[in-house]
Order: structure tokens, then C-alpha cells, then sequence
């Protein structure tokens, strides 16, 4: 984790040069780009952990087109550009999404996270790839009625757990950690999964199993096939098992079937949209809106292509706009990082 | 080379021609077939090119590996014909395959 890293506040608004939404590869590399320019940035992520899809989908897969590294995977992509950009000091807020995008009139804007944290910025760089990561909705018939009453992908309040018949579908560590978080303070819990095998962690697979064998919880082969309940209200799930359909009575269900990626907030910010893609200019890789740039999978422009590469080229460009905005009339002097002693001592190698 | 068959949840068909070494998944985004998704584009990391095979096919393109079985534990509406199709590579002994596409990936 970064230097500076820091997760949730509800105080002050941070007040910065740069928000730069998405800690993926070319979020990151934007911190460097940015911070050779003196532009000091906020990263916000909605993963626990730097990297985007790099460190969450193919951390161990390697990537092949990265220019000077021949192979790498994602997480030492990840961890390469941390080191890379560590001299810049950039403040990460992670496990927390960007929701709202206020203008603020004279070039100012100011963004507010899931957790409350407000930032005013003059720059915000959207660089959120395919978008942010949500977990997965089981297509079950009427689910989004019990949303958020009776239906969660997360505990953030263990109390709206207790004395409830908890019902929580996964066989991996979010499925065991909460089965045994869960289980002291419910009434019933019930554990299900398509199969008796767990891939989560050795150890919390055996208390699970003890917890069975002890007869203080449940655990069940099987898949949720429908939902019962009134207004939202569950009272029941039905499961199908080897041995045919059951009804299990439930008032909580969790399930835990990993995340996928959605557009989310950003479709609420009031940017010209292209199918889910931000268009930009490929002069600055701006939006439809001066001072917010897109970079990165999530913009689209004539001829763009998804790779990490292209994403590294167009934040060099949005830095060189960012500049003028965060400085407005000063001139901007193109150095090299071999040549300049004055980037050399930014990057605190002279 | 191999023709591959797609079949939606409403009975439509499609046929493909696959390259040797492709896989399957890889088959089906080349000819825009509907709900495969392979959001992590083939890293075996998402479970959005859930298929079922056909019966018929299903000792030539075998079972699912560990890895591709703990992913599954992310797809809906499993059974015991369920693959990634991102894990099935086309060889000419795949040519006939039959697969169908799932309801919903999520």
C-alpha cells in the first residue's frame, strides 16, 4: 500500500489539484505523469487494493504488451507503478467510490465518495476503466424489491443481522468470513453453496464445518433458484439440491457470487456518454467538460484501442492540459526525465 | 477447424467456424453471439462465458479444471454440464460442438 494511504473521513473537504477516479494501471501512471508537472492527486478506488482490474481479475495472468517487460503480471504491473510513483506522495482512498460531481463554478469541482469524503479539486481524471466493480446480482426473479431491506452483498451493520434467519449463498473467503461473523449473532444461519467444496481459507473452512458438526449452523448443497417474501421482506428462499427442491426459511440473504464491472456513478455526472464510454479529444483527452479528463478503457475517441499502452500515452497528453488549468498562464518547459535535474529531483533521484 | 453451435435460451441457433486454438469463448465474441460476455477477456476470472455443453460433446471436451470449477462457483443456475467457455480450446475434434448459452451470465 502507498505511502499516505488513508481510507474514509467525513471531515474537511480535501482540497487538491488532482482526483484521479480508478487506481487502476492508468490511474496510477497518471499520478507520475501529473506529479512530474507538480500537480499533486487524490486517488479514490472502489477495490481495497491498488491495481483495477490488473490486481483483481488477472493478478497472476501474464501480460505480454507492456513496452521493456517482455512479461508481467498484473500485480507486479501493480506493484512496479507503485514504486514508480511513490516520490509523488499521491493520498489513496480505497474501498471507496466517487458518487457525486459537483461544479462549483471557476473551474472548481468538488466530488463526495460513498464514505462522505468531499474533495475540491481543479482536475478531476476519470481513469475507471471498465467501470466499478459491483458485486454480482443473482438473476433470481424480483431480488431487487428486497435490496437493501432483506438482500445484501455487504454487512455494514452486523445489528441488522441479529436474532434473523441468515441465509448466505458463496463458497469462497466473503461467504466463510461472514458465516462466521454472522453466525453468534443470528438466529439461524444457514450456509449455501452449489458444492462441499470451499475455496476459501483452510481455516475458516474447518470452524465452518465444526460450527455444522456442532449443530449451530447449517450447511446446505444446493443453488437459491427463487425468493419469497412481501414488500421486500424475505421470509423464504427455495433451493435446489441434489435431492430436489427445498424451502428454507430466511429473512436475510447474502450472497457472495464476486463482482462485475458497471459504468455506476459516472453516468450521473452529466458527461456526454458514447455506449457507456466517455468521448474525449485526443489533443488533451478531455471530456464534453473543460478541467474533467477520461482516460484510460473508459473513453472512446476515433480509433481507440483498450490497452494499458494507450492508456500510459493519454494520460502524458491530459497532464499537459491539467498543467494550464492548475497553472494557469505559466508556461510549461518539456524536459526529459534523463536530462532534467529538475524532474530528477521530483523523482528524488538527483 | 471446427463448426460450433450456439443455442439461446429461446431455441435460436447459431453456427461458428472456429480456428484450432482458439477457444470457444474467443469463438463466440468473434461472431458477436449473444450472452457471452468474458468480461475479464479470458483470464478465467469472471465466469461471464458460462455455457452448458451439449450431452453428445460432453467427454471430448471434458470437465472442468480446479481453477475453472472454483470460478464456476461464480456463475448462476450451475450443472454438472457447465464449462467456461473460455477454457475450452477448439481442435478438430470439436467440430460439431454444441453449446448453450445460459439465461443470464448475472
Amino acid at each position: 500500500m502507498a505511502e499516505g494511504a488513508m481510507n474514509g473521513s467525513t471531515g474537511a473537504p480535501v482540497e487538491t489539484d488532482a482526483v484521479i477516479v480508478g487506481a487502476g494501471p492508468v490511474g496510477l501512471f497518471a499520478v507520475f505523469e501529473l506529479g512530474l508537472l507538480d500537480i499533486k492527486a487524490h486517488v479514490v478506488d472502489i477495490l481495497d487494493k491498488p491495481g483495477g482490474q490488473c490486481a483483481e481479475l488477472y493478478p497472476e495472468k501474464p501480460i505480454y504488451d507492456i513496452p521493456g517487460l517482455p512479461i508481467v503480471t498484473g500485480q507486479e504491473l501493480t506493484d512496479r507503478l507503485m514504486t514508480q510513483i511513490k516520490p509523488f506522495g499521491a493520498t489513496f482512498h480505497l474501498g471507496h467510490r466517487v458518487d457525486a460531481l459537483e461544479r462549483l463554478g471557476e473551474g472548481r469541482f468538488r466530488l463526495v465518495t460513498d464514505a462522505g469524503t468531499q474533495f475540491l479539486t481543479k482536475v478531476v481524471v476519470i481513469a475507471a476503466g471498465g467501470g466499478s466493480f459491483t458485486p454480482k446480482r443473482p438473476p433470481l426473479a424480483g431480488i431487487e424489491a428486497y435490496e437493501g431491506k432483506s438482500v445484501f452483498y455487504s454487512v455494514r451493520r452486523i445489528e441488522d443481522f441479529r436474532g434473523k434467519d441468515v441465509l448466505i449463498v458463496g463458497g469462497g473467503d466473503s461467504a466463510l468470513d461472514w458465516v462466521l461473523n454472522l453466525q453468534p449473532v443470528a438466529n439461524r444461519l444457514t450456509l449455501l453453496h452449489r458444492r462441499d467444496e470451499f475455496r476459501g481459507a483452510p481455516h475458516s473452512v474447518e470452524k465452518m464445518r465444526s460450527l455444522v458438526a456442532d449443530k449451530k449452523m447449517d450447511l446446505r448443497i444446493g443453488q437459491v433458484t427463487a425468493l419469497h417474501g412481501d414488500n421486500g421482506a424475505l421470509s423464504a428462499a427455495t433451493i435446489r439440491a441434489k435431492d430436489g427442491e427445498v424451502r428454507i426459511d430466511c429473512s436475510r440473504l447474502l450472497p457472495f457470487f464476486g463482482l462485475t464491472m458497471k459504468l455506476g456513478p459516472v453516468a450521473n455526472w452529466g458527461l456526454n456518454l458514447d455506449e457507456n464510454l466517455i468521448p474525449v479529444d485526443t489533443e488533451k483527452f478531455q471530456t464534453s467538460e473543460a478541467g474533467i479528463f477520461a482516460v484510460g478503457d473508459i473513453n472512446t475517441y476515433p480509433g481507440k484501442l483498450k490497452l494499458i499502452l494507450s492508456g500510459f500515452h493519454e494520460v502524458a497528453l491530459m497532464a499537459q492540459a491539467a498543467y494550464h488549468i492548475v497553472y494557469p498562464g505559466k508556461k510549461l518547459l518539456f524536459q526529459y526525465t534523463t536530462s532534467s535535474s529538475s524532474l530528477q529531483k521530483k523523482l528524488g533521484v538527483s | 477447424m471446427a463448426k460450433i453451435t450456439f443455442i439461446q435460451p429461446d431455441g435460436t441457433e447459431q453456427v461458428v467456424d472456429a480456428e484450432n486454438g482458439m477457444t470457444v469463448m474467443e469463438a463466440a465474441k468473434k461472431n458477436l453471439v449473444e450472452g457471452i460476455e468474458a468480461e475479464c477477456g479470458g483470464a478465467c476470472a469472471c465466469a461471464t462465458c458460462h455455457v452448458f455443453v451439449d450431452e453428445a460433446w460432453r467427454e471430448k471436451t471434458g470437465g472442468p479444471s480446479e481453477m475453472e470449477e472454483d470460478m464456476l462457483d461464480f456463475a448462476f443456475d450451475v450443472r454438472p454440464s457447465s464449462r467456461l467457455s473460455c477454457q475450452i480450446k477448439v481442435t478438430d475434434a470439436l467440430d460439431g460442438l454444441i453449446v448453450r448459452v445460459p439465461e443470464k451470465q448475472f
